[in-house]
């Protein structure tokens, strides 16, 4: 597989090989890098590391990992990134840009922002934020101490979410005051770029009530060969009647291990929406924790995956009803070919008293080659009544008379075949309404199949 | 059949006995070494049976308990409490007087006749069927069927059972597995020669005695080639007992060409725990159904399975749970399939009540390089109460472009237009609920044999009663 994001190849090949004198990751918290930052969040990080330390490493034989290669996660070989020069800089600033109309931009390579397109007056004006995160856990102290990490990861990755907050020093504050509507999106960059670089990318997005806020994640190597490990965090907090759109554009190189951890949590009224896309790493694991917490909430929980190679996509989701009349619905789809192996565990969880719910799952998977593998495990447990909830999983191929239909037509076969399955996997990025994002997902997507070595 | 063993004999074995005179085949509390020879003794077991006991033994002792996934209630048996194997005299003696009012007024309703009613509440150890078990085992014997128990099996019969005995479900598939492979009393062994198709369901209910309604039944089903058999195991009346441990292992091997289906009921009182392994092999153009109804014990952990070895094998599970205060049903099914065009379907409903739960766990495997392989897996569930709770864990693996394989499961309950519709109409609100509960699971009752469907019905109407209001 090769990658489109890969930018810094020919830049790289003038130069020599970079000297690391970071210690690993594994060696310890973070010593020099987080100086600047307070106390009281380097004595989390502190906390963290020993959390980190003291729980047990994932394995196949529980639950939350059942299926996955944890033999992937080995982390000794990871680094901090080293410090980016300027020929890099502009490299890699020149290639980040993937919307025309944003409301403003941050990007950062290797956990160093590279730059910040600041949101436009008006926003500014109105009390819009969007800044990163260093500042916000300064200027901000009581909003972000009061979010920051409010969700423990349950699903499995407890371990890497310790290891996250041990060393994150860098990600994106955005708050949205009440009422206020940002009506472009805010898009922000995540380059690996250093050999064995580590990035700990986080958001932290904070949607006051009756405001609406869209935001776009991009993950992308600068280099196609370059191993990379991104454990990184995502926590939405969606106020009572406010609209969250999150996009993730996951495109690493298949040489990346990369772990995601979302927290969302949907007020009264309000209504958050996910979509993932998930095209790059070799191992690529993401947890989804979707809490429903106020009557009225909604939850929309897409993914799309398309693996090959031997590439594998591991997604846990756990749809969590806290409050009665809520409404969840998750589509997540897979198109997998050569070895490629993905899992799906999921879990819609209605908890007591939380009548009057609606919940949805549906996952299915394409199964293009003889060697693909597809495991799903769709959970229901019901702890009220009056519940409206199903799931559905399927696994199976290519329609073969729609293929005969495309073939009849003349059109050759590697065309048809992307045809279909562009269209098994439109039926999840349309229900984003925003054309612009949906037109650049369906691109990433076509650039996915174009680069396939083979056929 | 327990051979009678002589008071000097078992001193030798168990030295701790309590009240050795009285209980004459009493392997003592607790589980060691002992406890097995005292058991191999006593069944005059060949010498690789105590070998194997002995290793299960082993496999049984170093396995963990598996609540890293199973219920947490699990924890509450205590191995050390459990008397291992009862026999003849030691049944506990109960009178009448002694039975909860509630397991009478079931029989009263289920119209279990007198007898069998003394039998099923453990008023008397025996009952006297041993007249229609030679009967049927005349008629099928005629036709070259085997039907025995355990023990009898492996002693007389070890040309045709100690080849597949074990080979189904190893000793340490799971530690309950491995405990039942190692204490193993009781259950039946049946043997259908090729193209015998035995007309009538067989019924382990026509050979019970104090043994069959042990804790640890072993049975062994082999059809032969193009043969066919329908095994009935259990009655819908409750069984009432003592002991809180129940753990069976079912192996069925169909081969090419053979039909066979099990059908269970399982109607344990609500202190039992049920752990139960049951699993099918099906070769080329075999089938092997299992029909499933769960309505007793206080936890039941029980997930049939059928191995589709050869080409266009067929397994089905259909299952039925009926899940009350403080019980858990944790049923499901386990289709493996291992040839091209095997097909696989798995129904399973399930009906929570008061503050029961039912949780169904499932696996689909196909692995690679199979083609047309199909799976269809239905799981249903009904919420009667607002505490009722229920869980749906189903785990799929499927490899390559050939197969499909379709999970869909849904939760709903009663529609309140449908029990106002009903009472419009005269009923009163249980009635239409039972109304409605019956109609849910109807399909799946429709298939049982006429006797039990018409039982099932009335149980699930007992069950829901008291559950409205």
């Amino acid at each position: 597989m090769t990658n489109q994001t890969a930018v810094l190849d020919e830049v790289m090949e003038l130069e020599s090989p970079l000297a690391h004198s970071e210690p690993a990751i594994l060696s310890g918290p973070p010593g020099a890098r987080g100086a600047e930052l307070p106390a009281w969040f380097r004595d989390q990080q502190r906390t963290a590391w020993a959390t980190f330390e003291s729980l047990p490493f994932p394995n196949r034989k529980d639950q939350p990992w059942r299926f996955s290669s944890v033999d992937a996660l080995d982390l000794s070989r990871y680094v901090p990134g080293p410090r980016l020069n300027e020929t890099e800089r502009t490299k890699i600033l020149d290639h980040s840009i993937a919307l025309d109309a944003v409301a403003g931009r941050l990007i950062f390579a290797d956990e160093q922002l590279l730059r910040r397109d600041p949101l436009p007056e008006p926003l500014l004006k109105r009390g819009v934020l969007l800044m990163p995160l260093e500042r916000a856990l300064l200027e901000h102290e009581d909003l972000f101490r009061r979010h920051f990490m409010a969700q423990p990861a349950t699903l499995g990755s407890a371990k890497f979410a310790a290891l996250h907050q041990a060393w994150v020093t860098s990600g994106t504050f955005v708050y949205v005051p009440r009422g206020v509507e940002v009506e472009l999106p805010i898009e922000i960059f995540h380059w690996l770029h250093g050999e064995n670089a580590a990035v700990f990318p986080h958001i932290l997005l904070i949607a006051d009530e009756l405001s609406k806020v869209t935001v776009i994640e991009h993950f992308r190597s600068a280099h196609r060969e370059r191993a990379g490990f991104a454990c990184g965090v995502n926590d939405l907090v969606v106020g009572q009647g406010a609209k969250v759109n999150y996009i993730c554009a996951q495109n690493w190189n298949d040489k990346v291990l990369s772990i995601q951890m979302n927290a969302t949590t949907v007020s009264r009224e309000a209504s958050g929406l996910s979509l993932n896309v998930h095209l790059g790493g070799a191992y690529s694991r993401f947890e989804s924790l979707s809490r429903l917490t106020g009557e009225g909430a909604r939850s929309d929980l897409l993914a799309v995956a398309v693996t090959d190679g031997t590439q594998e996509f591991d997604a846990r989701t756990l749809q969590d009803h806290i409050s009665p009349h809520t409404t969840s619905d998750l589509l997540y789809k897979n198109a997998l070919t050569d070895r490629a192996r993905n899992t799906f565990g999921g879990l819609i969880r209605v908890e007591p008293h939380a009548h009057f719910t609606d919940a949805y799952q549906t996952v299915r998977n394409l199964l293009l080659s003889d060697d693909a593998e597809a495991n799903s495990m769709p959970g229901l447990e019901i702890l009220a009544d009056n519940v409206k909830c199903s799931h559905g999983a399927t696994s199976g191929q290519i329609n073969e008379e729609e293929m005969f239909y495309l073939l009849a037509r003349g059109i050759p076969l590697p065309v048809a075949k992307q045809l279909l399955v562009s269209g098994f996997l439109n039926e999840v990025v349309d229900r984003l309404d925003h054309p612009a994002i949906t037109d650049l997902v369906h691109g990433l997507i076509e650039d996915k199949f174009q680069h396939r070595p083979r056929e | 059949m327990v051979k009678e063993v002589s008071p000097l004999e078992i001193e030798r074995n168990v030295g701790n006995f309590a009240y050795p005179e009285t209980h004459t085949h009493d392997a003592g509390v607790g589980l060691t070494e002992k406890t097995i020879h005292y058991i191999s003794d006593i069944k005059d077991d060949p010498d690789w049976v105590r070998e194997f006991r002995l290793n299960a033994y082993k496999t049984f002792m170093s396995k963990p308990m598996p609540t890293h996934w199973a219920s947490k209630d699990l924890e509450a048996i205590v191995f050390d409490n459990i008397r291992y194997y009862l026999s003849g005299g030691t049944q506990p003696k109960r009178n009448w007087e002694d039975v909860p009012d509630d397991v009478k007024r079931t029989f009263e309703r289920l119209g279990i006749p007198e007898q069998e009613r003394k039998f099923l509440a453990g008023v008397e150890a025996q009952f006297d069927s041993e007249a229609v078990y030679s009967n049927i085992k005349k008629a099928v014997g005629e036709q070259g069927v085997i039907f025995v128990g355990s023990a009898e099996g492996l002693k007389n019969h070890p040309e045709i059972f100690r080849k597949w005995f074990g080979k189904v479900i190893p000793t340490g598939d799971n530690k309950f597995s491995a405990l039942n492979s190692a204490v193993f009393s009781g259950g039946s062994f049946i043997y259908v020669p090729p193209g015998v198709k035995v007309k009538h369901p067989l019924q382990a209910y026509f050979r019970i005695n104090a043994e069959n309604f042990g804790q640890f039944e072993r049975t062994l089903i082999i059809c032969d080639e193009g043969s066919e058999l329908t095994y009935m195991e259990g009655c819908t009346a409750p069984k009432f007992n003592t002991a809180t441990l129940h753990s069976a292992v079912v192996e069925l091997v169909a081969m090419k060409g053979a039909k066979l289906q099990y059908i269970t009921v399982q109607n344990w009182s609500a202190n039992v725990f049920n752990l139960v392994t049951k699993r099918g092999i099906a070769h080329e153009d075999a089938e092997v159904k299992w029909i499933d109804c769960n309505i007793g014990s206080r936890l039941t952990m029980k997930y049939p399975g059928v191995i589709m070895k050869g080409r266009r094998a067929r397994g089905e599970v259909l299952s039925i749970a009926l899940a009350g205060d403080g019980q858990h049903q944790d049923t499901g099914a386990k289709m493996v399939h291992a040839a091209d065009e095997t097909t696989s379907n798995i129904i399973s409903k399930s009906i929570s009540i008061g503050k029961g739960r039912a949780t169904y766990r499932g696996l689909v495997h196909i692995p690679k390089h199979l083609k047309n392989c199909k799976n269809n897996t239905e799981c249903d569930a009904l919420l009667i109460n607002s505490t009722s709770r229920t869980d749906t864990y189903p785990a799929i693996t499927v490899r390559g472009t050939g197969n499909s394989v379709q999970h869909e499961a849904s939760v709903s309950q009663v529609s309140a237009e449908q029990i106002f519709y009903m009472q419009q109409r005269g009923l009163t609100e249980a009635q239409a609920m039972s109304l409605s509960v019956n109609g849910f699971v109807n399909d799946l009752v429709r298939q049982f044999p006429m006797e039990y469907s018409v039982e099932l019905k009335r149980l699930i109407e007992l069950e829901m009663e008291g559950s409205v209001g």
